[in-house]
C-alpha cells in the first residue's frame, strides 16, 4: 500500500495525457475508418471490404515474406554488431572517440541522401562495391536491380544506417554497470573475454532487451529506406507490408491503407508479444 | 569487509599484477593490431559513403548528376553552400530556427515526462500498470493517424502552432522513450528507493532527487536519439505545422529535388549543412554517456 | 547544492510547460485578430493598397523561376504581395494537397496537376468556378475540360502542354541512314539496325526513376484514341478492360517487345533518367521514350547536342496515321476560402494574359504546344518542340488517357517495370493493371464498379 503511494500515478500523468490525447485517441478514431471508404472528408461504411481487399493485394505475399526477412535480418545484425562495437568502444582503446563518431554519423544523415549514395555505390558496373570486388576477381551482382537480391541489399544498408543507435544504447547500458563488478572479476583472475560473457552481457540485458524490441518492431514497420532505394522494386520484388500500405495511402485509398495499418499492427503484435514475454521472463530470473 | 580481508585482497591483486605485467607488452601489441583493423574497417564501411556525399556537395550541377566518386574537376563547395542558404528566400534559415525550437522543446519534455512515467511503470506492479505498459508499447507498432490528430489539435486551438507540433512530436516519441527508460530504471536497485522512503522522501522527491540524476547516461542517449529523429522528421511538421513560414530542415531538401530536374550538388550541400547540428549534439552528449561511468551513477 | 540544481531544473520544465500553454492561447488570439482584419480589407478593396495572397506550389527549380517572376510582375502591376508555400512534389505532395484541403488549410492559390489527379480532389467542394470569367475564353477547350467537373471549370494553365513520345538522336539516325518510322514495324526495324551496328543502345529504359516505365504505354494513347475514341468512356464505366481490348493492350505489348528483342540498355533498374538524358544527348543511345519536359534538362547540361534531339509519336500500325500524345500542363486553382478571392483572380487572369505567358516563356522555355489562344511559340524553340507542332498542325494529336478518364491505377509504373524487365508477360501485366484500376474505381466510388 505504502509503496504504491510513493510510486504515484501523478508521475505518469503528463506522459500519459499527451500520449492519450495526441496518439491513442486519434489512432482509435482512425481504426474506425478502416471499416469505411474514406476520402478524409466523407466516409461510407463498408464493413470488412477494406480488409478483404488488402488481403487480395497481389504483392501481399511478397511483402509479407520480405517484411519478416527484413525485420529478422536487420534486428539480428544490429544487436550483434552493436554489441560488438559497443564492447570494443568501452574498452581501453585510443581511437574510440573517432570510431564512435564514425559509427553514429549515418544515423544523422537523411534517408534520401543515404538512398542516393548507396544506389551509386551499388551500381552493378560503375559502383564502387563491384569495382572493388572485381579487383579480387569477383563478378559482383546487381545489388538493387536483381529481384531476388534487392531486399537483402537494402537490409544491409539499413543496418549500416541504424547500427549507431543500437551501439549508443549498448554503450549507455555498459556504462551503468558498476565498476566494482569488473574489479572483483579482475581480482578473481578473470580474463577480459570472460568479463564480457559473465558481467557485461548479463548486466546489460535491459539494454539488450530494449534494443531487440525496438529493432524488431522498427524492422517490421519501416520502409523509408526501401522507398528511397528501390521504391519496392524492381516491380514489386522488394515491397514490404509497410510500403504496400504507403502506396495505398499515396493513391488516396485512405480507408484501405488504414485497414492495412490495423493488419500490420496485429502482425507486429503477434511477432513481438511472445518475444517481449520471453525477454522479460529472463529479466525476472536475473 | 574486515580489515584483514581487505589486506588479503590487496596482496592478491599485487601478485596478479606482477604476473600480468609480463604479458602486458604482448597484449598491447595484439590490442594495437585489433584497433588498427577496426579503424580500417570503419574507414572502408563508414567513411567512403561520406566521402561520396562530400565530393558531390563540392561539384558543379552537371558533374554531380553523373554520380561518380571521382574528385571534382572544379571545387565549388562554398558557392554551393551560399546557393543553398539563399534558395527560396533563405528558407534554410527559417527552417534551422523552427527545427531547433521544435527539437529542443520536445526533447526536454520527453526527458522529464517519460523518465517519470517509466519510473512508475517499472516500479509498480498491478493489472492497470500492465495494461498501460502494453498501451505504450502499442505506440511503437502503429503509425500516427494524421487527419484525426489534426482534428484534436484544432479542438485545442493548437493546429498550425509551434506548441501543437511540439506536443505531437512528443506524443509520437513517448513509446520509444518509455521503453528505453523502463529498461534502464530496472537496473537501479530498489534498495535505493527503500532507503529514501525510510528517510521520509515522497514520490516526487525520490524521483527528482535520487532517480533522475542516476539516469544520466540514458538521458544523454535519449537526447541524442530523439533529437536526431525529431530534427530529421519532415512528414509530421509538413502536416501538423503547415504554412509559408513554417519550414523545417528536411523540407529544404525538396528545394533541389523534382521529378525532371534535380540539383544534386546543392542537395548534397544541403544534406551536409543540416547534418552538422545533430552531429555537434552527438559529440557533446556521447561524451556525457561515457562520463556517466566516472560519476559512478549506480554506485552512488 | 545538488538538490538545488535539480529543483531548478524541475522549475524550468514547469515554467516551460506553462509557456507552451500561454503561447498557444496567444496564437489563437492573434488568429482572431487577423480574421477581424480581413473584414476591414474588404472595405478597402477598391483602393489600390497592398494586398496579399498565399500560393502553394510544388517545389522545383523551374517552378521557382516561373512563379517568382510572375509574382514580381503582379507585385509591380497590382501591388499584390505573394507569399509562397513550397511543398514537395510527387506522391508526398499529392497527399499533402488532399490533407490540407480536407482540414481547410489550403493556401489561397494552388498549383496542381490537371486531369485525373485533379478530378480526384472533388473540385466543386474546394475551388472557385472560373467558367464565367472572361479571361477563360483564352484557355483552349482541352485544358478547360481537364480542369472541369459537372458544376464548373476551375483552372488556368501553368505553361505549355508537353508531348509523351519517342525522343531520338538525329545524328545517330543520319550516321546509320535511318528515317523517322511511321509504323511500329518500321520502328522495330530501325532498332534492329541500331543494335546490329553495335555500340549504340537502341532504346533507353531508365527504370531507376520508376515513372519512366509508363511512357510507352501512355504515349501510345494517340493510336488507341484514333482507332477507338469511345474507349475512355467505356473504360471509365467498366464496360471495357485493357487486357481485353487489343489496341490498348498494344501499349503493354510494345513495352514487352522491346525487352524481348533486347533493345533496352542493360542495368535498366540502376539507370536514372539523368543518365538516359546523357546517353541520348551524346548519341550513346538512339531512342528515349520520354516526356518532352526533359528538353530543358538536356539544354542545361548538354547544350551542344540539343539541336540533335528530335521527337516522334509512338508509332501505330497505319503509316498514314502517325500522331502524338499530349500531356496538359498543371493548373492554377483558387481556394473557395481564400481571404481575397479578387486578388487571387487577378493572379489567374495574369497567368493567361499575353504578358503573363511571355514572362513564363522567358524563364522556362516551352516544351510543347501552348494552351492559351493566340500564343505563338518563339522562333528559337527547341527543335523537338517544333517537330511536335507539325503533328498539331496536321491534327494528329490526342491527350493521354488520364485526361479523358479519372482512372489511373497507382501501380502502373511498377507493373510496367515488371513487363519491361521480362518478369511477367504483357498479357499478365495488363490483367494485373486492370485489377489495380478496379481497386481505384471502387475507392473513387464510380458508377458501374
Amino acid at each position: 500500500m505504502k509503496v504504491n503511494k510513493v510510486y504515484s500515478y501523478w508521475l505518469l500523468l503528463p506522459a500519459f495525457l499527451i500520449y492519450a490525447l495526441l496518439f491513442l485517441y486519434p489512432t482509435a478514431v482512425s481504426f474506425f475508418f478502416s471499416f469505411t471508404r474514406w476520402t478524409l472528408v466523407d466516409w461510407e461504411w463498408i464493413g470488412l471490404e477494406n480488409f478483404i481487399m488488402f488481403f487480395e493485394e497481389s504483392s501481399l505475399m511478397i511483402g509479407f515474406k520480405n517484411t519478416l526477412i527484413f525485420a529478422v535480418l536487420t534486428a539480428g545484425l544490429k544487436v550483434v554488431l552493436g554489441l560488438m562495437i559497443a564492447a570494443f568502444l568501452t574498452s581501453q582503446i585510443k581511437t574510440k572517440k573517432f570510431i564512435r563518431s564514425v559509427v553514429f554519423f549515418p544515423v544523422l544523415v537523411s534517408t534520401i541522401a543515404v538512398g542516393i549514395t548507396f544506389k551509386v555505390l551499388m551500381h552493378p558496373s560503375e559502383g564502387l562495391i563491384n569495382t572493388a570486388l572485381s579487383w579480387i576477381g569477383i563478378d559482383g551482382p546487381s545489388w538493387l536491380g536483381s529481384p531476388s537480391l534487392a531486399i537483402y541489399s537494402v537490409a544491409l544498408v539499413d543496418v549500416w544506417k541504424g547500427v549507431g543507435i543500437a551501439t549508443v544504447i549498448f554503450i549507455a547500458g555498459m556504462m551503468s554497470i558498476p565498476k566494482d563488478y569488473y574489479e572483483a572479476h579482475q581480482i578473481d583472475g578473470g580474463t577480459k573475454f570472460n568479463a564480457f560473457w559473465h558481467i557485461t552481457l548479463p548486466l546489460s540485458r535491459p539494454a539488450i532487451n530494449a534494443v531487440i524490441l525496438l529493432a524488431l518492431i522498427g524492422g517490421l514497420r519501416t520502409f523509408d529506406l526501401v522507398w528511397a532505394m528501390t521504391g519496392g522494386g524492381p516491380g514489386f520484388s522488394s515491397d514490404l507490408i509497410a510500403s504496400i500500405i504507403y502506396k495505398q495511402y499515396q493513391a488516396g485509398f485512405y480507408g484501405l491503407s488504414t485497414a492495412g495499418n490495423v493488419i500490420l499492427f496485429i502482425l507486429v503484435a503477434c511477432v513481438v508479444y511472445p518475444v517481449f514475454k520471453f525477454l522479460t521472463r529472463r529479466e525476472v530470473d536475473l | 569487509m574486515s580489515q584483514q580481508q581487505v589486506e588479503m585482497k590487496q596482496q592478491h591483486v599485487e601478485s596478479k599484477q606482477l604476473e600480468a605485467g609480463k604479458q602486458k607488452r604482448k597484449k598491447n601489441l595484439v590490442l594495437i593490431i585489433v584497433e588498427t583493423i577496426a579503424v580500417l574497417i570503419s574507414i572502408v564501411t563508414f567513411i567512403i559513403p561520406f566521402y561520396f556525399i562530400i565530393i558531390t556537395a563540392m561539384k558543379t550541377g552537371p558533374e554531380a548528376a553523373r554520380f561518380t566518386i571521382t574528385w571534382p574537376t572544379e571545387i565549388r563547395l562554398w558557392q554551393n553552400i551560399i546557393d543553398v542558404f539563399q534558395a527560396r528566400d533563405y528558407m534554410l534559415v527559417t527552417a534551422f530556427f523552427n527545427s531547433t525550437v521544435i527539437t529542443t522543446s520536445s526533447v526536454l519534455i520527453l526527458a522529464v515526462a517519460c523518465s517519470m512515467g517509466a519510473f512508475v511503470l517499472q516500479r509498480r506492479q498491478s493489472k492497470l500498470i500492465g495494461w498501460l505498459t502494453s498501451l505504450f508499447l502499442a505506440g511503437l507498432m502503429i503509425p500516427s493517424a494524421v487527419v484525426p490528430t489534426i482534428w484534436v489539435l484544432e479542438q485545442f486551438g493548437l493546429f498550425k502552432t509551434m506548441p501543437g507540433i511540439i506536443l505531437v512530436m512528443v506524443a509520437l516519441s513517448i513509446p520509444f522513450c518509455i521503453v528505453l527508460y523502463t529498461g534502464f530504471i530496472a537496473t537501479i536497485p530498489k534498495e535505493i528507493d527503500e532507503a529514501a522512503i525510510i528517510d521520509g522522501c515522497d514520490g516526487f522527491r525520490l524521483y527528482f532527487r535520487i532517480i533522475f540524476p542516476l539516469l544520466k547516461p540514458i538521458h544523454s542517449t535519449i537526447i541524442i536519439i530523439t533529437s536526431v529523429n525529431i530534427f530529421n522528421d519532415f512528414v509530421h511538421p509538413l502536416y501538423f505545422f503547415p504554412g509559408a513560414d513554417n519550414a523545417t530542415v528536411q523540407l529544404t531538401l525538396y528545394n533541389f529535388m523534382s521529378l525532371y530536374n534535380s540539383d544534386w550538388n546543392l542537395l548534397f550541400a544541403n544534406v551536409l549543412l543540416i547534418t552538422i547540428p545533430p552531429f555537434v549534439l552527438f559529440l557533446v552528449f556521447s561524451e556525457k554517456i561515457v562520463a556517466g561511468m566516472t560519476a559512478g551513477s549506480v554506485k552512488g | 547544492m545538488k538538490y538545488l540544481r535539480k529543483n531548478w531544473l524541475f522549475g524550468l520544465m514547469v515554467l516551460f510547460l506553462f509557456l507552451l500553454a500561454a503561447c498557444s492561447s496567444g496564437d489563437s488570439g492573434s488568429e482572431t485578430t487577423s480574421t477581424g482584419g480581413s473584414d476591414n480589407s474588404s472595405d478597402s478593396e477598391n483602393e489600390n493598397e497592398e494586398r496579399t495572397v498565399t500560393i502553394q506550389v510544388g517545389n522545383s527549380e523551374t517552378a521557382q523561376l516561373q512563379f517568382e517572376a510572375l509574382a514580381a510582375d503582379i507585385k509591380e502591376k497590382y501591388n499584390i504581395t505573394t507569399k509562397f508555400d513550397w511543398v514537395p512534389t510527387g506522391g508526398e505532395g499529392d497527399n499533402l494537397v488532399k490533407t490540407r484541403l480536407a482540414v481547410g488549410e489550403m493556401a489561397d492559390l494552388l498549383v496542381y496537376n490537371s486531369g485525373s489527379l485533379f478530378k480526384a480532389l472533388n473540385p466543386s467542394e474546394y475551388f472557385v468556378d472560373l467558367s464565367e470569367e472572361p479571361f477563360m475564353e483564352r484557355v483552349v477547350d482541352t485544358f478547360q475540360e481537364a480542369t472541369s467537373d459537372e458544376s464548373g471549370t476551375y483552372g488556368v494553365p501553368v505553361g505549355t502542354s508537353l508531348a509523351g513520345a519517342i525522343i531520338y538522336n538525329k545524328a545517330v539516325y543520319e550516321e546509320l541512314g535511318l528515317k523517322v518510322p511511321h509504323t511500329w514495324e518500321e520502328f522495330i526495324a530501325n532498332n534492329e539496325v541500331v543494335k546490329e551496328a553495335g555500340e549504340i543502345i537502341p532504346v533507353i529504359a531508365p527504370y531507376q526513376d520508376t515513372y519512366t516505365s509508363q511512357i510507352i504505354f501512355l504515349a501510345d494513347y494517340y493510336n488507341v484514341h484514333s482507332e477507338n475514341p469511345e474507349f475512355a468512356e467505356l473504360y471509365t464505366t467498366n464496360q471495357a478492360k485493357i487486357a481485353d481490348t487489343p489496341i490498348v493492350r498494344r501499349g503493354f505489348e510494345k513495352t514487352a517487345e522491346l525487352y524481348e528483342k533486347g533493345f533496352y540498355n542493360d542495368e535498366a533498374s540502376s539507370t536514372p533518367y539523368t543518365k538516359g538524358a546523357e546517353m541520348i544527348a551524346n548519341g550513346e543511345a538512339a531512342h528515349f521514350p520520354m516526356l518532352t519536359s526533359i528538353l530543358p534538362y538536356i539544354q542545361d547540361n548538354f547544350s551542344d547536342s540539343i539541336d540533335d534531339i528530335g521527337v516522334f509519336g509512338v508509332p501505330g500500325d497505319d503509316p498514314e496515321n502517325h500522331g502524338i500524345t499530349l500531356w496538359l500542363p498543371s493548373g492554377l486553382y483558387i481556394n473557395k476560402d481564400a481571404e481575397d478571392i479578387e486578388a487571387a483572380k487577378i493572379w489567374a487572369e495574369y497567368m493567361v494574359s499575353d504578358e503573363g505567358v511571355q514572362t513564363l516563356m522567358s524563364v522556362a522555355e516551352p516544351v510543347g504546344p501552348p494552351v492559351v489562344e493566340g500564343i505563338e511559340l518563339p522562333e528559337d524553340s527547341f527543335e523537338a518542340v517544333k517537330e511536335t507542332m507539325t503533328y498539331i498542325d496536321s491534327g494528329n494529336v490526342a491527350s493521354a488517357l488520364e485526361f479523358y478518364s479519372p482512372l489511373k491505377g497507382p501501380n502502373l509504373e511498377h507493373i510496367l517495370i515488371e513487363v519491361g524487365l521480362g518478369m511477367i508477360s504483357a498479357q499478365e501485366g495488363a490483367e494485373k493493371y486492370d485489377k489495380d484500376v478496379e481497386k481505384q474505381a471502387q475507392q473513387l466510388d464510380l458508377e458501374g464498379w
